[in-house]
């Protein structure tokens, strides 16, 4: 310590050295974020302009990677597939969630435990959620056969492998893992609700549904749009999920823009549209979530 | 925990409690059956799995799944079991963890108790970027990945987690240092103590919290991952994941459920460990992760 000193003080070389160091320590953060992050996004928008295809290329296409990309059949159902699987998976990961919470506010024994338990599958990989689910949907082993071994004979539950109903597997295995984490949110939330309010409308003689519905609900905005943004930004990427437990498929039924990304820019040699799938995926975060996070900042300035 | 439960919910009603214990033991099934299927079932023979159901109980539980799972499971062409795998990720989260915590430390505390011109827009720029998808960036980092021959690496795969876990855990170190008061470092300067002294008297000290919930965030964040690892590397170098997903969808031979799930268990005890042992701080790092700035 002192030595330092010493040293800082005795030259003017130290001194100054000392001063540069808070910048020279965040320096290699920074460079990064320029390059990797904000070069990369600039990088990948120049591409999707571009005819590159197996090769990166410099020669300029304008929009026309965008004009196929819209024309692209599967792009449209991966579309689509997003919008049916984020409506329903934020939905129900929301309503869940903030049902168990208010259920494990009420003062319940065991509270840690079931905390716990609602919590874990957040640990797990997407993968190994995928892993799991498709072997319990998986109609000649799971749960068909299960309920038909009960004596249900015609029992049939094989949306894993119906085009029509596969998405709707996603929805289940993407609330299963991530409901828990939405309830932790809204338990918490909810545990800042001032108390004050509460007693107020109970001494006005309000029932317990009522308070909730009218005074604490209203009360964790904050938390709810935190939750939103939190499982919007999971909708949007969602990959990994689809990958372990339909594979996009049967056909095309469960790609998402993520699988589509992945698929023509790395497997079919389609490097451009590619770029341009990950730009309308970068457009939709920032067309979803960045009003929300505006809003929140402009609000928490204001306080 | 408040003081209002005790007066708010004396007053719900005797079977509103039992309606309500029911609702949370039921949710409670839902989310343990997949675990209890992948376990009964790791645990069974391919004929016991044929000849009972998804929720029967192995009568002749074998370990025989968990040691084709490790060591001989066929997944594409190469029939080394899970193994090797698994020590590409433990190679991988150790060091990509360790740096990528070190430069959130530091980072956080620049950003705190030495603040300049510039500082918080940079922070700014730096909590966006946890919201793009990494769709954006993976294009070019193949190139570059390539052109520094770091593609299909191990080394190359530290650096990009390293990279894009950056963000987060300067998020981490910041938000938990901007509640230590810039007066104590002031003071300690005046003191003539130094940047670095400052760090490790004043700041460290306190700092195990956040370096628990930061490190177990990027460990799980890192373990779990899927996307860098299926684009950024290729057959022996995969991460756990990666394997896991092809070992579970390789379309050749006879479907061995059992292992199937042995291996997905070997891919989740990790995690699940730290969640069981570290639980308090994995959901703070959740809460925390979830743009709260």
């Amino acid at each position: 310590m002192s030595a330092a000193y010493e040293d800082a003080s005795r030259s003017g070389i130290g001194n100054r050295l000392q001063r540069l160091l808070p910048k020279l320590v965040l320096s290699p953060t920074f460079l990064a974020a320029v390059f990797f992050l904000y070069g990369f996004i600039v990088w990948t928008i120049w591409l999707s302009l571009t005819r590159s295809t197996l090769l990166p290329s410099n020669t300029w296409a304008g929009l026309a990677q965008y004009r196929y990309l819209f024309d692209n059949g599967i792009w449209w159902t991966s579309l689509i597939n997003l919008g049916i699987f984020g409506v329903l998976y934020i939905g129900l990961s929301m309503a869940i969630g903030l049902f168990l919470a208010i259920l494990l506010d009420q003062r319940i024994r065991g509270e840690a435990i079931f905390r716990v338990v609602y919590l874990y599958p957040m640990a797990l990989s997407l993968i190994v959620t995928g892993v799991a689910w498709k072997w319990m949907l998986n109609p000649g082993l799971g749960v068909q056969q299960l309920v038909r071994d009960l004596g249900f004979t015609h029992f049939s539950f094989n949306w894993l492998i119906n085009p029509q109903m596969a998405i709707y597997t996603l929805v289940i295995a993407a609330v299963w893992q991530s409901s828990g984490f939405v309830m932790a949110l809204f338990l918490a939330g909810l545990r800042g609700v001032d108390d004050a309010v509460i007693k107020a409308a109970m001494i006005d003689g309000a029932s317990l549904p009522r308070i909730y519905w009218s005074v604490v609900i209203p009360s964790l905005r904050p938390t709810f749009f935190s939750a939103l943004i939190l499982l919007t930004g999971l909708a949007i990427k969602s990959f990994d999920l689809i990958m372990a437990m339909t594979g996009g498929g049967p056909g095309f039924a469960t790609y998402l823009p993520a699988n589509f990304m992945y698929d023509f820019a790395f497997q079919r040699g389609q490097i451009a549209m590619g770029a341009a799938s990950a730009v309308m995926m970068l457009i939709a975060v920032g067309l979803l979530v960045g009003p929300f996070i505006l809003l929140e900042s402009r609000r928490k300035s204001d306080v | 925990m408040s003081e209002r439960d005790m007066s708010l919910h004396r007053h719900t009603p005797r079977l509103g409690r039992l309606v309500i214990y029911t609702i949370l033991i039921l949710a409670a099934v839902f989310y343990l059956t997949p675990l209890y299927v992948i376990v009964i079932t790791s645990i069974k023979s391919l004929q016991a799995i044929h000849l009972g159901n998804l929720l029967s109980i192995p009568l002749h539980p074998t370990l025989q799944p968990w040691r084709e799972a490790w060591s001989s499971a066929c997944s594409g062409a190469t029939c080394q079991g899970v193994q090797v795998y698994f020590w590409n990720s433990v190679h991988l989260v150790i060091p990509a963890v360790l740096i990528s915590t070190a430069f959130g430390a530091v980072n956080g505390y620049v950003l705190t108790q030495w603040r300049f011109r510039g500082s918080d827009l940079f922070f700014t720029l730096l909590l966006i970027g946890t919201f793009i998808p990494f769709q954006m960036v993976l294009l070019p980092m193949a190139w570059v990945l390539g052109k520094i021959h770091l593609q299909n690496s191990i080394a190359g795969l530290v650096m990009v987690h390293v990279i894009y876990g950056l963000a987060f855990t300067t998020l981490f170190f910041r938000n938990f240092y901007i509640t230590i008061p810039r007066e104590l470092v002031k003071a300690a300067m005046i003191d003539g103590a130094g940047f670095f002294t400052i760090f490790w008297r004043i700041m460290l000290p306190v700092s195990t919290p956040i370096f628990m919930v930061t490190i177990i965030w990027q460990f799980t964040q890192i373990w779990n991952d899927f996307l860098f690892g299926v684009v950024f590397t290729s057959g022996a170098i995969h991460p756990i994941t990666v394997a896991l997903n092809n070992l579970v969808n390789t379309s050749t031979g006879v479907r061995r459920y059992n292992v199937d799930m042995a291996a997905a268990l070997i891919a989740a005890l990790p995690t699940l460990l730290v969640y069981l042992i570290a639980g308090k701080y994995f959901v703070r790092g959740l809460t925390a992760g979830s743009v709260k700035g």
